[in-house]
């Protein structure tokens, strides 16, 4: 296959997705975004390799070192490495993402579009719920969502998706919206195409790339979460590496060993930072008033 | 005459739909609250309590009923004021939510203080300063306060300006010496020791008060910084603008006397949603700075299990919510000229 | 010959980011009298009225002279080109929909002009801006000076605008399409309005329009603007005398009442108008 059939075979949004990161290329910011999210992808992935210990292996004789002497980070109460964990931590933070991302998008997709393209009774209601949703900041929904299912790392990613799904929608609803009376859908319904095959076929995959932007300008806001929910001892138990769990544990000791929470923090930080950098980045990318610009 | 009419009707479609909203609400805590796995029935009579005893509870909680019929009871119960005891304390869980409440209200309140003063001055900075090194200096230095996971902020800063530079009070309230000095009036702090005129007790306040709230207050201004930079960017495209620099105004006149009116209406909205967030961080930075308020109560409840405890601290805060909307709403009417 | 209040010679004006100019050697020179700027959309005229207020943000501008009575514009700066602004040469808008501050008082928004620059009681300021909106043949101007803009109508708010930006008593008024977004039956009151204000009071005019038959009955001297250049500058009343082709287009494609009917002449661009100089 020749270079220019496979530049035309991609799908329109593809190539709109591939200016955007050129686009995002160009700002410093951005690129910061992109380079942590990069590493963080990475070290999850090569997690053991990368680790210098193993981040679960007391060594009760060695407790809350300060980092150098073998320990990056240092060690905590219990002797670990801090390092070894947060590496781990990575992929513990990956999973959320993923999981929570995998959810809520297509919850997101299906009830907006099919809200937004019917129109109606089921699209009042369905807004509707999403209003109720919407009345109650992130964290403390998902803190009663979490309080009704027992605290645990699973239960907290459920929460979360629970509580992120509705702004999806809403997006995915207000874009179904423009596209329900284009032409090409009228046509696909002369042509006798059921409903649901409409919102499958034609609808969805023009809601797609938006909702797919929307999610990342959330993933912030679902890192902060988790991290909270971690901190509060609701989200992942004791003894994984993850970071709001490890600030958590690291608080009795803090003003000896500050080097407990100041690591987990500073990861957490740097990860939700790198969302938000992406995510402004996009939204310049995106607003066509600034695209104009040259 | 007609306008007047139709944006009366239009008043009387949102309350009816904010009632919509709360029966929502409703709905969903109380869901959420069947979802609970602790059992309520157990927790009030005790591990060792005969099977009869237990089924007694059991009945007299309604909890035979089929779920539509205890909707109703709920429904019922909450509609006159009652939103169960609190397993704890043996109290109404609204009388305990009520004590709590102030020292939350009083946090909240200083920290969008900080917020939006913050918010809005960075906000113009950067609309004014557009595409220049000003305007990326304050997205970098807002968006920092938006990424930060505010528990751990708020333990730094602990660190920093309490343990090691002794410039703030730490935990709590108050110093623990003051503590029961002032006598319990409004809950608020800062008047009732203004009230028994014991001003040690004012400063102890003012000085634990200051850090979190200055922390939560960083963290909320992000969202106000970006909605005043868009605000005004519009603004100053307008024509009225150039009109007042025509007539010899400076930028700055032009900007506060002009442009600045027209996004003040707007700048209330955002602002009284950015106090409904800040209660999300409260919960947090409650935690870390001990502040015995009511994000402190919800998340010890919540380790305990106090069904009715946490789901009437989640309803409360989906009506301060809707009425923060409202309110803002209210508040577009009364100062927009256009809209009299 | 009357004293020149203002020489422009060679201005050229470049938007930030732009490689081609906006307004390419513009020259011209202005006394107490009415000058038209004519020209198409795009042409430059409405940059050039807003260079000589030096409101362009962002925007390069640089001339051999851009001399306004004794006044070099192009080294004032900031501070002192507030003192101008307003009090010594200001600018009617377009629309007052939007030219208005929707939020303000019309009449506290006029008054405002003159607290602006003279050191006065706002209760003074007050007095002079009622006066005005009476000089404007404004009825009830007291009522009017309390209404908000929204509540008055285009012509109203056009003669509002006119009341503002001639109350300082300023030398030179640039009316920027003044007319152009008011009812067709207010149109004549309002410039009858403004044109009797600037004669009685001595004020130079600039008058940028793409009205021809508007600017042939209310200026003295008309400038035909094409592509950031003059192509022509005429007297108004010999404008029917005009030699270069793209006036002529101008004149030709105006439709008249009693004229020929067959269809009207299609404007006619010719590339080398951009080279050539007038």
């Amino acid at each position: 296959m020749t270079a220019d059939t496979h530049t035309r075979s991609l799908p329109g949004w593809l190539i709109a997705l591939k200016n955007i990161v050129v686009f995002l290329m160009r700002s410093p910011t951005s690129l910061f975004g992109l380079a942590v999210l990069a590493i963080l992808v990475l070290t999850a992935v090569f997690a053991p390799l990368i680790a210098t210990h193993d981040p679960y292996v007391q060594a009760l004789g060695n407790v809350l070192q300060p980092p150098g002497n073998g320990h990056l980070f240092g060690t905590d109460e219990l002797g670990r490495d801090i390092f070894s964990r947060l590496v781990y931590g990575a992929r513990i933070t990956l999973t959320i993402i993923f999981l929570v991302s995998i959810v809520v998008g297509p919850i997101g997709l299906v009830i907006g579009t099919s809200a937004g393209y019917l129109g109606g009774k089921f699209d009042t209601v369905m807004m509707r719920i999403t209003d109720i949703f919407l009345s109650f900041p992130s964290l403390i929904l998902s803190l009663a969502f979490v309080a009704a299912l027992g605290p645990s790392l699973n239960n907290a990613i459920i929460a979360i998706a629970l509580t992120s799904w509705p702004p999806i929608a809403r997006l995915a609803r207000a874009e179904a919206m423009t596209f329900r009376k284009a032409d090409y859908i009228a046509a696909a319904r002369l042509q006798g195409a059921s409903t649901s095959r409409i919102i499958v076929k034609s609808i969805m995959p023009m809601c797609l790339p938006s909702v797919l932007i929307r999610l990342t300008l959330n993933m912030a806001t679902v890192i902060l979460t988790a991290a909270g929910l971690g901190f509060l001892g609701l989200g992942a138990q004791p003894p994984m590496p993850e970071w709001g769990a490890m600030i958590a544990t690291g608080r009795r000791y803090m003003l000896d060993s500050w080097w407990l929470v100041t690591f987990p923090g500073v990861s957490i930080l740097s990860v939700s930072l790198a969302f938000n950098l992406l995510g402004d980045g996009l939204r310049d990318a995106l607003d066509p008033k600034q695209m104009n610009r040259r | 005459m007609l306008f007047r009419r139709l944006r009366v009707a239009g008043f009387a479609g949102q309350l009816g739909s904010i009632a919509i909203t709360l029966l929502g609400l409703l709905m969903l805590t109380f869901f959420i609250g069947r979802l609970m796995p602790v059992d309520p029935v157990r927790a009030m009579v005790g591990e060792d309590a005969t099977r009869e005893t237990y089924e007694q509870v059991y009945a007299s909680l309604g909890l035979d009923r089929p779920l539509y019929e205890q909707f109703v009871y709920y429904l019922g119960d909450v509609l006159t004021g009652d939103f169960g005891t609190s397993i704890r304390t043996g109290q109404p869980v609204i009388q305990d939510i009520l004590h709590v409440m102030p020292a939350t209200i009083e946090l909240a309140t200083f920290a969008i203080i900080i917020g939006a003063l913050l918010g809005v001055s960075m906000g113009v900075l950067a609309a004014v300063n557009k595409d220049r090194w000003p305007d990326h200096l304050v997205r970098v230095f807002s968006l920092f306060g938006h990424s930060m996971p505010i528990f751990w902020t708020g333990m730094i800063a602990l660190i920093v300006f309490y343990a090691h530079l002794g410039l703030v009070g730490g935990s709590g309230r108050m110093d623990q010496f003051y503590i029961g000095l002032v006598e319990d009036r409004t809950g608020f702090l800062l008047i009732d020791s203004l009230m028994a005129g014991e001003m040690d007790v004012f400063w102890s306040a003012l000085n634990h008060l200051i850090l979190p709230a200055a922390l939560l207050g960083y963290s909320s201004s992000a969202y106000i910084t970006r909605m005043t930079r868009s605000f005004m960017l519009d603004q100053l495209g307008q024509e009225y603008v150039t009109t007042a620099r025509v007539k010899g105004l400076s930028q700055r006149q032009t900007i506060w006397l002009h442009a600045f009116g027209n996004i003040r209406v707007q700048l209330v909205t955002i602002i009284a949603l950015a106090y409904g967030s800040l209660l999300e961080g409260a919960v947090l930075i409650e935690t870390v700075f001990a502040w015995p308020g009511f994000g402190q109560y919800l998340t010890s409840n919540l380790i305990i299990g106090d069904m009715n405890a946490v789901m009437t601290c989640v309803l409360i805060v989906g009506v301060i919510f809707i009425g923060l909307n409202l309110l803002s709403d209210i508040l577009y009417r009364i100062f927009d000229p256009r809209t009299r | 010959m009357e004293k020149t209040i203002l020489d422009v010679q060679n201005l050229r004006i470049r938007y930030g980011g732009s490689t081609t100019e906006a307004v390419r050697g513009v020259s011209f020179t202005l006394g107490r009298e009415r000058l038209g700027i004519v020209g198409e959309s795009g042409s430059g005229k409405s940059t050039v009225g807003r260079a000589l207020l030096r409101l362009l943000p962002g925007a390069t501008i640089t001339a051999d002279m851009l001399r306004f009575d004794e006044v070099d514009l192009l080294s004032l700066s900031e501070k002192e080109m507030l003192k101008v602004r307003g009090r010594r040469m200001s600018m009617i808008l377009q629309d007052p929909k939007f030219s208005l501050n929707p939020i303000r008082r019309v009449g506290d928004q006029v008054a405002e002009t003159y607290l602006r620059h003279f050191k006065c009681s706002r209760r003074e300021a007050h007095e002079k801006a009622v006066a005005m909106l009476e000089a404007v043949k404004i009825r009830d101007a007291e009522r009017v000076f309390k209404q908000y803009p929204h509540e008055i109508s285009g012509g109203m708010g056009q003669r509002v605008m006119i009341a503002m930006m001639l109350l300082a008593d300023p030398d030179l008024v640039i009316a920027d399409e003044p007319t152009s977004a008011l009812d067709v039956t207010v149109r004549l009151q309002v410039l009858t309005i403004l044109d009797s204000l600037v004669r009685d009071r001595g004020i130079g005019l600039i008058m940028i329009s793409h009205d021809l038959n508007l600017v042939r009955n209310f200026c003295d001297r008309v400038l035909i603007m094409y592509a950031g250049k003059v192509v022509e500058t005429l007297k108004a009343v010999e404008l029917d005398q005009a030699r270069h082709p793209y006036t002529q287009g101008l004149l030709a494609a105006q439709p008249r009442i009693g004229g020929t009917r067959q269809p009207l002449a299609v404007l006619d661009r010719r590339p080398e108008w951009l080279e050539e100089n007038a």
